[in-house]
């Protein structure tokens, strides 16, 4: 670990946020903005009531973003439960997009570590390129850091040739510090993506939880040279606000995270809200959301 | 990653477009004359200057010249309004006029704050949510004290002192006159104010605030002019009370030529701020507190944190960090939404600036600049920071009044307290640390007249701001900023 411990100042986090989100997109660096936003987007499926005709429906969706804008990139992923997965990957087939599934008893991860590890190697025989997997927060809480840091590891060697995102659920995290501690541990246990948030507990991805996940991925970089992803998720609905996270990313970590390779956004309903600022760009007008397909 | 995600072809390098607050609203008026006793008049040598916006050296508008005879003119109009008016109203009267003015300048925000950063380079997110914001604050902050002075000083009664002339300074310049007019004013004092040379214009938009809140004519004199102005202002035999923001240099002559006159004085000056990060700190916070510390206004602060004290365990992260936030630091165009440092304030400062840059290199100290482009034409400099530095070094003892950090490491409390200390200023600091006892402990040892725990640059009007030592004396803002404006009997 550090030399140092990370302690983080949250009125000071929460200005520092309110100062990068005070930042003006017009123009073309909006237009740029939000097509980079919907590259960058897992659309998401995790309910309960999932069925295999709306995960095929999603996965068309993915590809399809809206045609009647040829040039529109797809989305990076599409993001469902593990029995979905063999679903999904076959509806994106001839795709370049890639499958990720939850996994490790997502979203409270109340399990034992044997199940979770076959639940994992389960999902990547299915085809998931991406894992995405929970910490054990009530380890976590009470300072049995070690045991999770264990268990991500063995969580990544379960997931073999698919990238390991681990969700810190920052909301049962509370403290800025906690999020500080948990994003340090997972990336030292072999993360390739550090997650906010499953988007089953409010609150989720929440600016300055994203601010002091970016700058410990800053900081692991310099230390080690590795880049490490970063995917907030949940409650990112409107365009506005996924903008303002590239802001917060190009100045906390600069150019090289602007990419899908090593951003995400996990959301169900920004991809529409980003496609109508896209058409409103091009033609000065809002259409009515009936123009935007819901699948 | 198993398959190659498509990205299409957007730019990899995202950068922001231009985004300016427009001017279209804006009117300049382009010959000021001087405000004397609620009317606008030309000067009687028939003089004006120019002043210009630092940022492209465009010209903005004339100015008037005030010359002895003019202070004197606008010195007996306030004598008038003092006597036949402004000492005699009832106090909730008085309050009401300055409620209006606030509550006038809050309407015209906009416009002021175009106006604050094309007349003095600041960018315009500063000037629209800093300085414009506070200025209102300060006049509905003493709007409310004008008729409960006698809670104020308890068992005592609070007269006015008569006339005062103010003097204020170019950084803030429509928030320092707000910070001496409306103490002066709540407490019954009429004014006589000179802006700086260089930035006149939101000044003289107040005026016209001023005559459309219908204010009794000579209660606010406002007459621009350089340092002959002001001298004659401060010489003026039927001056009362001199308030004066500036330089040490001339916060002594003033010192000086009131001496033995009965002439009451406050004088806010200049500072070179110890900013003390500890290992403890929250370090990426601190490292915005610094970068706010001594780069917001361009470094035109006077309790900017010029001096940097890390500890040294944390020193090479802090540095390191610090010279990868410059980076991100956008320097350019002070009317851009986007922009964090605009234009030196004149070329006269920049000059200073480079020469005390020139100095620090000469003495040995390793610069580092941001590698941020310079507009061609105006004024301006990068951020600038130096390492390699120690309490003997000119850039550490002197204000420089710019974009430039001199960065010292320390290792015990008593060691950083002591170097904190070793200065003739004293008129502000600042403390990091996530240890609350700490923070007790360093504050009470700091002699300063402000000291930031956590945080750097804030500023309300109900909190007292002024200097120990060479840093000044007396207080402007809260309770304290109306003492120098009244004698208690």
């Amino acid at each position: 670990m550090e030399t140092f411990i990370h302690r983080i100042d949250q009125v000071g986090a929460q200005e520092r946020v309110s100062r990068l989100f005070s930042r003006s997109i017009k123009k073309e660096s909006k237009i740029d903005a939000l097509n980079t936003v919907l590259s960058m987007i897992d659309l998401t499926t995790l309910e309960g009531k999932d069925s295999p005709g709306k995960v095929k429906q999603l996965c068309y969706k993915a590809a399809h973003l809206h045609d009647q804008f040829p040039n529109l990139p797809s989305v990076a992923a599409i993001c469902v439960y593990p029995t979905m997965v063999p679903i999904a990957k076959k509806a994106l087939e001839n795709t370049n997009i890639n499958v990720a599934s939850v996994a490790t008893a997502f979203p409270a991860g109340m399990t034992s570590l044997e199940y979770k590890l076959e639940e994992v190697k389960r999902v990547v025989v299915d085809g998931a390129d991406e894992v995405d997997m929970v910490i054990s927060r009530g380890k976590f809480l009470r300072g049995e850091y070690n045991y999770v840091s264990d268990e991500i590891s063995l969580v990544k060697e379960a997931c073999g040739q698919a990238h390991l995102k681990v969700i810190l659920e920052t909301g049962e995290l509370v403290t800025l510090d906690n999020v500080r501690l948990a994003s340090d541990l997972a990336m030292e246990a072999g993360a390739d993506f550090i997650k906010t948030s499953t988007g089953k507990v409010s609150p989720a991805a929440t600016p300055p939880v994203v601010l002091i996940m970016l700058e410990a991925i800053r900081d692991y970089y310099k230390k080690t040279g590795k880049k490490i992803g970063m995917k907030p998720a949940g409650g990112i609905s409107k365009a506005k606000l996924a903008i303002q996270y590239l802001v917060m990313i190009k100045e906390t970590l600069g150019q090289d995270w602007l990419d899908a390779d090593l951003f995400r956004f996990g959301a169900s309903s920004l991809a529409n809200d980003v496609l109508m600022q896209i058409v409103k760009q091009s033609t000065g007008v809002y259409q009515s959301a009936n123009y935007f397909s819901i699948d | 990653m198993n398959k190659k995600i498509n990205k299409s072809d957007f730019k990899t390098d995202w950068s922001y477009s231009p985004a300016p607050e427009s001017t279209d609203h804006i009117k300049i008026v382009k010959k000021n004359d001087l405000f004397i006793n609620g009317k606008f008049m030309p000067p009687e040598k028939g003089k004006y200057f120019k002043t210009i916006n630092p940022a492209n050296e465009q010209k903005l508008a004339d100015v008037a010249e005030a010359d002895k005879s003019d202070v004197d003119k606008a010195v007996k109009a306030a004598r008038k309004a003092y006597d036949k008016v402004w000492s005699k109203m009832d106090p909730s009267e008085r309050g009401k006029y300055i409620y209006r003015i606030a509550r006038l300048i809050q309407e015209r925000a906009r416009e002021f704050s175009v106006i604050e950063t094309m007349d003095g380079g600041k960018p315009i997110r500063e000037s629209r949510d800093i300085d414009i914001p506070l200025v209102s604050a300060h006049f509905f902050y003493y709007a409310g004290w004008a008729d409960k002075l006698s809670y104020a000083f308890p068992g005592k009664q609070a007269k006015p002192i008569g006339v005062a002339g103010q003097i204020i300074p170019w950084n803030f310049p429509l928030l320092m006159a707000a910070w001496k007019l409306a103490p002066a004013l709540a407490t019954g004092n009429t004014v006589v104010l000179k802006p700086a040379e260089t930035t006149p214009l939101t000044a003289m938009k107040l005026a016209e605030i001023i005559q459309e809140a219908d204010l009794p004519p000579g209660v606010v004199n406002i007459i621009n002019g350089d340092g002959k102005t002001g001298r004659a202002i401060v010489e003026h035999e039927d001056i009362n009370k001199i308030a004066f923001t500036g330089s040490t240099d001339v916060g002594k002559m003033i010192m000086k030529s009131v001496a033995g006159t009965g002439k009451k004085y406050t004088l806010e000056l200049g500072g070179k701020a110890a900013n003390i990060i500890f290992e403890d700190a929250a370090i990426d916070q601190a490292v915005e507190g610094i970068i706010d510390g001594i780069f917001f206004n361009q470094g035109h602060v006077c309790c900017a944190g010029s001096r940097l004290f890390v500890q040294e365990s944390v020193a090479d992260t802090v540095i390191s960090k610090l010279k990868d936030r410059m980076e991100s630091l956008i320097v350019g165009d002070p009317l851009d939404k986007n922009t964090d440092i605009g234009a030196i304030n004149s070329k006269m400062q920049l000059e200073k600036i480079k020469m005390y840059v020139d100095i620090g290199q000469k003495e040995g100290g390793s610069v580092h600049q941001s590698s941020c482009g310079l507009p061609e034409k105006g004024y301006w400099h990068a951020p600038t920071l130096f390492t390699d530095v120690s309490q003997s070094h000119r850039i550490v003892q002197e204000e420089i009044f710019g974009p430039v950090l001199a960065i010292q490491t320390f290792r015990t409390v008593d060691e950083v307290i002591a170097k904190a200390n070793n200065t003739p200023f004293g008129l502000s600091g600042g403390v990091w640390t996530d240890k609350g006892s700490k923070i007790f402990q360093v504050s009470k040892s700091i002699r300063a007249g402000v000291l930031w725990a956590n945080t750097f640059n804030k500023f309300d009007p109900t909190s007292p701001f002024g200097g120990y030592k060479e840093s000044g004396m007396g207080r402007e803002g809260g309770l304290e900023g109306l003492m120098p404006y009244v004698n208690l009997v």
